[in-house]
């Protein structure tokens, strides 16, 4: 195969790697919070729950929970759903995430002094307002870095789609190796994946920055 | 004086625990009092301005602002006003903290206005007019468009008394409010606090300065385990032939 022609195809894979990242932070960053609140419950239920759920997330193999989130509904209802592999991919990892997630906004919600809450109660805020205008801008700020890591993570992670034969970077990358057998696709992806990740630390940077303004 | 009374507390009663903090607390004060409270630490005063302010829940007795009944006893149990009801009587006070709890992603000027506006619906316009004002009379004009992280401990506790002031309360509690300065900067709180005097603001005070508490306030509680040992006027308490008061103050003269 042409240099060229492998470019282009590792490109595409490129794309739908863009895809699952985007479409993963888009469904984790907020089902991540929501999480976090289940595990900080006053109700012994669901923070038994969302402890549950966050151990068993973060204590298996991301590739094997694709496989699971996959072929459940197979095994277990006899469904045989059609285009179920890419919304599969995307629960999975959406699901996986938010588990990190939950806990990094534990560890931010945790840190605010309870005189915050306690400020905005004095002055009449309701729960949702000293929540959303006073504590999470400051949640976000403590856990940007944490944030920026798993964010990378992520990156690297959504090469595990291969698993389910979905035609991402890394899965196109080893089978053009296969075919050619040359280790140059692999190499060629290693270094898409390494701008990737180039790219979200900068953004990533800029957020952090833009939110210097205060201590 | 038959000024209108603003605050009443009937046998406050409040314990963590096995600790009983505020045992039988008993308090009205009037329109433009200053009241201040001294005491050594640990004998229930942040607990009792936490309860008066309902940060803290008492366990018995009752709360009562301008008339309107906050919490009260019920067959032996405090029970309080509905949450409708406890957002209203929350208008009336605000609550300056030891250590300001400003919020340190807002810019002064945003501290001061959010809540007006967040809170009472105030308009923008209005709600800055107002702040302006406020920064001025605390000398703190030029400052509008710091953050707090930007400014010495006397000037974010000079931006929280603007803060709660903002909401126009009729009583003002402050919970040592310079206790977390410098000593070098506890004069220019303390001047504020003075001016606000001098305007008839209704204040109650927990303090440790013993010579502000005896130049500022109408009259002076001191607190002990739990219970007011001892009030009346800083010429009263000062001359006080109580051992436990005498002792107290005596530690803070030097
Ligand atoms: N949230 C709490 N839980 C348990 N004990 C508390 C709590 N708040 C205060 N206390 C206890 O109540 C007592 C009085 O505390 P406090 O009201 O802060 O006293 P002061 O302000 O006069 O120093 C102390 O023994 C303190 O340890
Ligand atoms: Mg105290």
């Amino acid at each position: 195969m042409s240099t060229g022609t492998m470019f282009m195809q590792l490109g595409k894979g490129m794309f739908s790697t863009a895809e699952i990242f985007f479409l993963t932070l888009l469904f984790s960053l907020p089902l991540g919070l929501l999480v976090s609140f289940g595990r900080m419950a006053r109700n012994g239920i669901i923070r038994g729950i969302s402890k549950f759920y966050i151990s068993i997330m973060r204590g298996t193999p991301l590739m094997l929970q694709l496989l699971v989130v996959y072929f459940a509904p197979y095994y277990l209802f006899g469904a045989n759903l059609r285009g179920y592999r890419f919304p599969a991919i995307i629960l999975a990892f959406s699901i996986n995430y938010a588990a990190y997630f939950a806990e990094i906004y534990r560890g931010g919600i945790e840190s605010i002094s309870v005189g915050q809450y306690e400020a905005a109660k004095v002055l009449g805020y309701n729960k949702g307002q000293t929540f959303f205008r006073i504590i999470l801008p400051q949640v976000l700020k403590r856990i940007m870095p944490s944030i920026t890591n798993e964010t990378i993570t992520l990156v690297k992670d959504t090469s595990l789609a291969f698993v389910l034969a979905h035609a991402e970077m890394f899965t196109i990358a080893k089978q053009i190796a296969a075919k050619d057998t040359s280790v140059m696709p692999l190499m060629v992806a290693g270094l898409f994946y390494y701008i990737f990740n180039f790219a979200v630390a900068f953004a990533m940077e800029r957020i952090e920055k833009a939110m210097d303004y205060y201590r | 004086m038959g000024a209108e009374v603003l605050l009443e507390i009937n046998h406050m009663s409040k314990g963590f625990d096995e600790l009983d903090v505020i045992k039988d607390i008993s308090l009205s004060v009037k329109k433009g009092e200053v009241v201040s409270i001294i005491g050594p630490s640990g004998s229930g005063k942040s607990t009792l301005l936490r309860c008066a302010t309902m940060l803290e829940k008492m366990d018995g007795g009752s709360l009562i602002y301008l008339g309107e009944k906050a919490a009260w006893e019920e067959k032996g149990r405090c029970v309080y006003a509905k949450k409708q009801e406890l957002k209203k009587i929350q208008k009336h006070f605000g609550l300056v903290f030891q250590n300001f709890n400003l919020f340190p992603h807002y810019s002064v000027m945003r501290n001061i206005i959010d809540a007006p506006m967040r809170v009472n619906g105030v308009s923008k316009r209005e709600a800055v007019s107002r702040a302006k004002e406020l920064l001025e009379q605390l000398g703190l004009a030029d400052k509008a468009d710091a953050y707090p992280c930007q400014l010495s401990g006397g000037q974010q506790q000079r931006v929280s008394i603007a803060r709660a002031l903002a909401l126009q309360p009729k009583i003002l509690f402050f919970d040592e409010p310079t206790s977390a300065l410098d000593p070098e900067l506890t004069g220019e709180v303390l001047k504020v606090i003075r001016q606000l005097a001098k305007e008839h603001m209704t204040m109650i005070i927990v303090t440790h300065e013993m010579q502000f508490a005896r130049e500022l306030s109408d009259r002076i509680i001191f607190m002990e385990q739990g219970i007011i040992q001892a009030q009346g006027t800083p010429e009263e308490i000062f001359a006080s032939d109580k051992e436990r008061v005498r002792a107290f103050i005596g530690k803070f003269q030097s």
